[in-house]
């Protein structure tokens, strides 16, 4: 009586597979080396926000910061660099501010009791008024150039920043599966309660999510500032909505409990698989929301069918 | 004769990933007709009673009801048709009030505006048909009443719909003995006004007293079906379990040094409260609902917070001010309510039996998957756990292997203090004299038990005394050469004040 179990990620690797056939067929430069590295790219920095925004939404929580904290990252960066600040001290120093800024958020939640939406739409507009304030709203320029050749350079022949994607992954995968506090965050997600007379500490969990979350929100801030290779105050709107469907494709449940690290890898793989589509396809960009949209729709309802179908 | 059934279920079977639940049930119920629905966790009784209200569709099988076969069972259907159901996890909306949970699916109302006055109302005399009207307020809000005021609001629900059956899925686990002694009055009003009805319990007494036919289920197939006069629980307990079981469970242990003490722990619900455990000691804590007997429990395990007070532990003063700490102190607490307390009910049976122990069996953070997977295999075994595999989610177990599970977490704690509310909730009659023989081994061993029961039997079965809890106080503690039911019971519901008594 064995049927093969069609779970999520096998289901949006179908879909990936179909797309890419069908972009394969319909246009010659798609699976060119040039055009693949050019996804990888684009994919790095979505792929690592939603590896963090898929860990908090395990806890039944979520994080609208994230788009405010990568364009404040990327002008502190900028600015620093700007005036000639040592590269790493400048990255640690942002990462610091970031891994903070959740720390913040997992402390307002947990011991403000203030609700996780609540509680980063504050800080997403803090964090962007912030940014504002400290650009004066302006584009800062001048960074070394040498940021701008990471962008573009290569490691074994796989682009730069997808190392750090395929990192981030790994990491996480290993925390989410193998870690007591991998354990904790499902436990959080499914019953805070039960968690609790368990004899877990509900607090730590919270921050620590939390703040792994801002920690790569701020690795993701520091990726755009390569590819962007100067400070652009208005960078990142958007972000957060863009990490949260990744992470829902991928097999999150905002309910918690549910999700993983590499169902939000391939959840940021469909959706820039159909950015990278629609451009070579000449597809007006305006479309390509609306696309992304729909099969945001299908998808979850189609998983949501199939686990019903298996419950009853 | 064609018309003497309410129900007739033909040939049901029922396939869910890795168990076969049912495999080609017959059933049937007549008017008038109050049948116990018998069998062992996970013999597919709420699976049974949920493709009849049309909440699982089974894979084969025909359904009639009055005689009239229905195509495609759902939940409206079967509501229409007068079927109403008191399911085993209370379906309740716990941020609704008790009157908007009664009449959830039929607001009284004018132009879609529901008239809170007639709802209260309303309301009002559904309780009273219960006697609960005084005790249970229909403003209040069903998630600040007791788990056993939660039962009778179910039941309630169940009854307000002047359905013409209607099921009752383990309806006592939850309730103390005034409120079954309550359902069980409302049961035989209902069977005199030909209403039929499916009893599903794991208190064969309970199954004596109110029905008039016991049907057992074993492994999703159907065993026997026996008139209740020609039966007897012995017998009921042969074709449900396939063996004997022990009658007595007592063994008399070493009772060692004093290993748990409290004293006059305070707070909102409870009242001056102080007792002590002894190694190798069961200690029974009978108590009517809300007598303070799981806020007790919670407060000596830091769940809840008191406001004066001292506990004890091997004779140290300890401030358990939250799990973690009463968990490195060897405490551990089964809790009263399993889904809402007790499990993380889409995590997996190893990850819940091991949630407790994460912290001693990983090494920087990370888990050592052997161990992890090795205790989960064991208390699945030891407690005869029936899941396909352990990787499975709980909440697809049935009620009372997820309890079995609550159990398995706590026993693999290592904990040397042990409260446990109503610990064998929901459990099958064999699983308990496995859990009953695991207290005793526990015990003899050098732990103390504290056992919350509101189920005397058991507690008189095996304790070696028994405290009794009214209104936030320990008002007497009873050796076992002194057991009485009826006293037992009066320390229990007398309402005049008791001198204080030395629970040590
Ligand atoms: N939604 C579900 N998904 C998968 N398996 C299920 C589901 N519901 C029930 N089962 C399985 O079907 C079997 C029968 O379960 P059921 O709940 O009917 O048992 P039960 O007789 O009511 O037991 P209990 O006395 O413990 O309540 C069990 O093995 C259970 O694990
Ligand atoms: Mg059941």
């Amino acid at each position: 009586m064995k049927k093969i179990k069609l779970n999520t990620q096998i289901i949006l690797f179908l879909v990936v597979v179909a797309l890419w056939i069908f972009l394969a067929v319909s246009s010659e430069y798609f699976l060119t080396y040039s055009n693949i590295k050019n996804i990888m790219r684009q994919m790095a920095i979505q792929g690592v926000l939603a590896v963090g925004m898929v860990m908090i939404i395990i806890t039944a929580g979520i994080d609208l910061s994230v788009g405010s904290v990568v364009a404040l990252v990327n002008i502190m960066l900028s600015k620093m660099l700007a005036n000639h600040f040592s590269i790493p001290l400048a990255i640690l120093i942002v990462l610091i501010v970031s891994t903070s800024v959740g720390l913040i958020n997992g402390i307002v939640i947990y011991d403000f009791g203030v609700p996780a939406f609540i509680a980063t739409l504050a800080m997403m507009t803090i964090a962007r008024g912030t940014t504002l304030l400290i650009s004066g709203g302006s584009n800062v320029f001048g960074l070394p150039r040498s940021i701008a050749n990471f962008a573009s350079s290569d490691f074994l022949g796989i682009p730069s920043l997808f190392w750090f994607l395929i990192i981030t992954v790994i990491v996480a995968e290993i925390i989410l599966r193998k870690t007591r506090f991998g354990k904790y965050i499902y436990a959080l997600g499914s019953n805070p309660e039960a968690a609790r007379l368990s004899g877990i500490n509900l607090r730590l969990v919270t921050y620590g999510v939390y703040a792994l979350g801002g920690f790569l929100w701020g690795v993701g801030g520091v990726l755009e500032t390569t590819r962007l290779w100067m400070g652009v105050p208005t960078t990142g709107t958007g972000y957060e909505l863009d990490a949260i469907a990744a992470a829902v494709l991928g097999g999150a449940s905002l309910f918690g409990a549910e999700g993983s690290a590499l169902g939000a890898f391939f959840g940021a793989l469909v959706m820039i698989t159909i950015y990278n589509g629609a451009v070579l396809l000449n597809i007006n960009p305006f479309w390509q929301r609306i696309i992304v949209g729909i099969i945001l729709v299908v998808i979850v309802a189609i998983d949501q069918f199939r686990k019903k179908r298996s419950k009853d | 004769m064609l018309n003497e059934y309410a129900i007739q279920l033909k040939g049901i079977s029922k396939y869910f990933p890795g168990v076969q639940a049912l495999k080609n049930v017959n059933f049937s119920l007549k008017f008038g007709e109050v049948k116990a629905l018998i069998g062992e966790n996970g013999a597919g009784k709420s699976t049974l009673i949920k493709i009849l209200t049309g909440a699982y569709s089974a894979d084969e099988g025909e359904i009639y009801v009055f005689n009239q076969m229905i195509e495609k069972m759902t939940p409206i259907i079967s509501e229409k048709l007068g079927i109403s159901a008191v399911y085993q996890n209370l379906v309740l909306a716990p941020h609704l009030t008790v009157a908007e949970n009664i009449f959830l699916n039929k607001l009284p109302s004018k132009w879609s505006f529901v008239s809170k006055s007639s709802l209260i109302k309303k309301a009002k005399e559904v309780l009273k048909r219960l006697e609960y009207h005084e005790i249970i307020d229909p403003n209040e809000k069903v998630k600040n009443l007791s788990v056993a005021h939660q039962g009778i609001v179910a039941i309630a629900r169940a009854i307000s719909k002047n359905a013409k059956i209607v099921i009752f899925d383990e309806p006592t686990s939850v309730l103390t003995s005034k409120e079954t002694e309550e359902l069980f009055r409302i049961i035989s009003e209902l069977k005199k006004s030909n209403v039929s009805i499916i009893y599903i319990s794991h208190r064969l007494e309970e199954i004596f007293e109110i029905c008039d036919k016991a049907y057992v289920l074993k492994d999703g197939e159907f065993v026997i079906e026996k008139d209740i006069e020609d039966t007897n629980e012995d017998e009921l307990i042969s074709y449900m379990v396939g063996r004997k079981l022990k009658r007595n469970f007592y063994i008399s242990k070493e009772i060692g040094k004093e290993i748990l003490r409290v004293e006059n722990v305070k707070n909102k619900k409870l009242k001056d409260c102080s007792l002590s455990l002894f190694e190798g000691e069961i200690v029974g804590l009978y108590g009517l609902v809300g007598s303070g007997r799981t806020e007790l429990a919670r407060a000596i395990f830091g769940a809840d917070k008191i406001d004066s007070g001292k506990v004890y532990i091997g004779g140290k003063l300890k401030y358990i001010s939250n799990t973690l700490t009463a968990i490195n102190n060897r405490l551990s607490l089964i809790p009263e309510d399993r889904r809402n307390q007790g499990l993380a009910l889409k995590l997996s049976v190893k990850e819940n039996i091991n949630l407790p122990i994460y912290r001693k069996i990983s090494k920087l953070g990370f888990i050592n998957s052997r161990i992890e997977k090795e205790t989960a295999l064991k208390y699945v075994k030891k407690l005869d756990i029936k899941t396909p595999d352990i990787y499975k989610t709980v909440q697809n177990l049935s009620g009372g292997n997820q309890q079995k599970v609550v159990i398995a977490k706590w026993l693999a704690s290592n904990a040397k203090i042990f409260i446990m509310d109503e610990p064998t909730n929901g459990v099958d009659v064999g699983a308990k004299e496995e859990i009953y023989s695991i207290m005793n081994e526990l015990a003899k061993n050098g732990a103390a038990i504290l056992f919350i029961s509101s189920y005397m039997p058991e507690l008189m079965g095996i304790c070696d005394r028994i405290l009794v809890m009214n209104s936030g106080k320990i008002v007497a503690n009873i050796p076992r050469e002194e057991y009485d039911e009826e006293k037992i019971l009066a320390y229990a519901i007398k309402t005049a004040k008791f001198e204080e008594v030395d629970s040590k």
